[in-house]
């Protein structure tokens, strides 16, 4: 049997909204980088999926995911070395400690 | 494959060429070539601006995947102009103690974030999109946190990474729903396929790419970061974040409103409309009450970047003319005031608005650059500021959006109360007791870079002939 596309759907606007809410929520920064993951492949499966299902001609979802993950991994690699500039420095990684700039 | 494509390219491949011998440079030279590093940037940069400076013809490559267009390749020696400027101010800020062991990172990571900028400027294809708009952001954040032991630059940088990932995200869901209901990723498969296709889907989407864009642009309900980043970042990194960054995010919406979704405009102007009067009006407000120089700059980039909005909500030639026009006229005015700032900063520490107090007294030349900056933002007439807001007002009253030129016209009266408090603190304000800023003489770097940025703002506005040459090359097409 085969699954329905609208169930992928389901699932990554799921994936995306529980990033959107763990990022507003979340007081730790790596959990905020876990949320901010979340999103971005939420994005990457329904780029795979109306691929598959829709155009299943042309590669360009698939090409277009691979870059994503790509530049996915480069965003990480980057807040994790601030992160880790942070911690060095605070010694915790907390959002709720850089609030040395405010309104 | 046919690799004379590659030729068309020439900005890119120039600017890879310089970016490359600077990293050659910074590997492999000793500590001796390291101190002439800003200075071979420098030079090597302005060759990069006089070798592209004649604008490219209409052409694309790579299957269309990357196109470029005479205003484009105009955009782009904009870009060049500010970009050097910025250079030539970060000279003397390259030898202090904290960034001495890092100036090599700085200059590639700034070559990098402009490499990402071009890319935007002139991609056919959402890919080559996306991934200059992320080349041309996370390098950003490193650049930002390039203090390692200063608190408020690494505050700053995190606040950037995290709200520019967030914006992509964002970006990204967008397209991946505009993918669905097109098929397609090229800019002109795009337009073609969804003409006819008008779904509740490619709303959202066209929402979900002014967040994003919006985010890099800092418009009104995406603003949050800008005032702390531009307080946390060296000055240097602030001034080519809110000029250069801004200038391409802002063409590079264009670029995507006028050619994706050019046939129902309707749908992104309604957006576009509200957009445009909360980012110049809550812009301003905020600017008044700010007392740190780089604060106060901050919203004031904030509401300019509103009335750059305004060139794109036009939806015509004259519109990407003006737009083009007023980025260039503040990339000389905001350098100019950026550049006081920093040389202050450099010499004494001091970056609040109550440290300005009685600076025509010891520093007559840098109040006096100061003034014309301010006065060029605020848009008093004979500077090249009046005639930027001139040209950007006419292009949205043209399109008839009287109501929405009403409104930013009486938020520039605003907008000069606060600009002159400034000019007020260094003229008339008498000084600090015990405390005002020395007396001093700015570096070599810092002082020809002000000159050419007062020299732009004395005679931009002038000299007529630059206007009706940006109006020839947008008439090409975009």
């Amino acid at each position: 049997m085969e699954i329905p596309m609208i169930a992928y759907l389901v699932v990554s606007t799921i994936m995306f909204f529980a990033g959107v809410y763990g990022f507003i929520t979340r007081k730790n920064m790596l959990a905020m980088l876990i949320s901010l993951e979340l999103m971005l492949n939420a994005a990457d499966i329904n780029f795979v999926v109306f691929n598959r299902y829709l155009y299943p001609e042309a590669f360009e979802g698939f090409f277009f995911t691979l870059f994503a993950i790509g530049i996915a991994a480069a965003e990480t690699a980057l807040a994790i070395a601030i992160i880790i500039n942070i911690f060095r420095h605070i010694r915790n990684v907390e959002v709720r400690n850089l609030d040395k700039m405010k309104y | 494959m046919d690799y004379s494509q590659f030729l068309v390219m020439r900005g890119e491949i120039s600017l890879l060429v310089v970016f490359l011998l600077i990293f050659l440079i910074d590997t492999f030279g000793g500590q001796k070539s390291l101190k002439g590093l800003s200075v071979a940037a420098c030079v090597l940069f302005g060759l990069h601006t006089i070798w592209n400076i004649i604008p490219a013809e209409s052409a694309s490559a790579f299957g269309g995947m990357y196109q470029i267009s005479p205003i484009a390749s105009l955009v782009k020696t904009v870009l060049n102009i500010g970009t050097l400027i910025v250079l030539l101010q970060s000279i003397s800020w390259v030898d202090t103690p904290d960034v001495k062991l890092r100036r090599g990172e700085f200059y590639e990571l700034l070559l990098v974030t402009l490499f990402g900028m071009y890319l935007m400027v002139s991609s056919g294809h959402f890919l080559l999109f996306f991934i200059g708009l992320e080349t041309a952001s996370l390098p950003m954040a490193a650049l930002i946190a390039i203090n390692k032991k200063d608190t408020e630059s690494y505050e700053a940088g995190a606040k950037y990474l995290f709200t520019a990932v967030f914006s992509s995200a964002l970006f990204l869901l967008g397209l991946s729903f505009l993918y669905g209901v097109s098929g397609t990723l090229y800019f002109d498969d795009i337009a073609v396929n969804i003409a006819t296709n008008h779904t509740p889907l490619l709303i959202a989407t066209i929402a979900f790419v002014l967040a994003g864009m919006g985010f890099k642009l800092s418009l009104v309900p995406f603003h949050l970061w800008t005032a702390d980043v531009y307080q946390g970042a060296p000055t240097q990194v602030t001034s080519y974040l809110s000029v250069i960054s801004k200038g391409s995010a802002a063409f590079a919406l264009m670029l995507i409103l006028y050619k994706v979704f050019s046939l129902d405009p309707v749908v992104w102007q309604g957006i576009m409309w509200a957009l445009i009067v909360l980012t110049i009006t809550l812009g301003n407000l905020f600017a008044i009450r700010q007392k740190n120089l780089k604060r106060f700059l901050a919203f004031s980039s904030i509401s300019q970047a509103g009335y750059i909005m305004l060139g794109i909500i036009a939806g015509s030639a004259q519109g990407m003319t003006a737009l083009v026009y007023y980025v260039l006229v503040y990339i000389f005015s905001n350098l100019a005031a950026f550049g006081v700032i920093s040389s202050i900063e450099h010499h004494s520490g001091k970056v609040g608005m109550d440290d300005y107090n009685g600076l025509y007294k010891t520093n007559p030349k840098l109040s006096v650059v100061m003034m014309l900056a301010m006065f060029s933002l605020a848009g008093i007439p004979p500077f090249a500021g009046f005639f930027s807001k001139f040209f950007i007002f006419a292009s949205a009253i043209h399109s008839g959006f009287y109501i929405l030129v009403l409104i930013a016209l009486l938020n520039t009266i605003i907008s000069l109360y606060y600009y002159l408090l400034v000019v007020k603190a260094m003229f008339i304000n008498n000084e600090n007791e015990g405390c005002a800023i020395a007396s001093f003489r700015s570096d070599n770097g810092s002082r020809v870079s002000l000159i050419v940025c007062v020299a732009g703002i004395l005679l931009l506005g002038i000299a007529s002939c630059v206007y009706g040459y940006f109006t020839d090359l947008s008439l090409l097409g975009i």
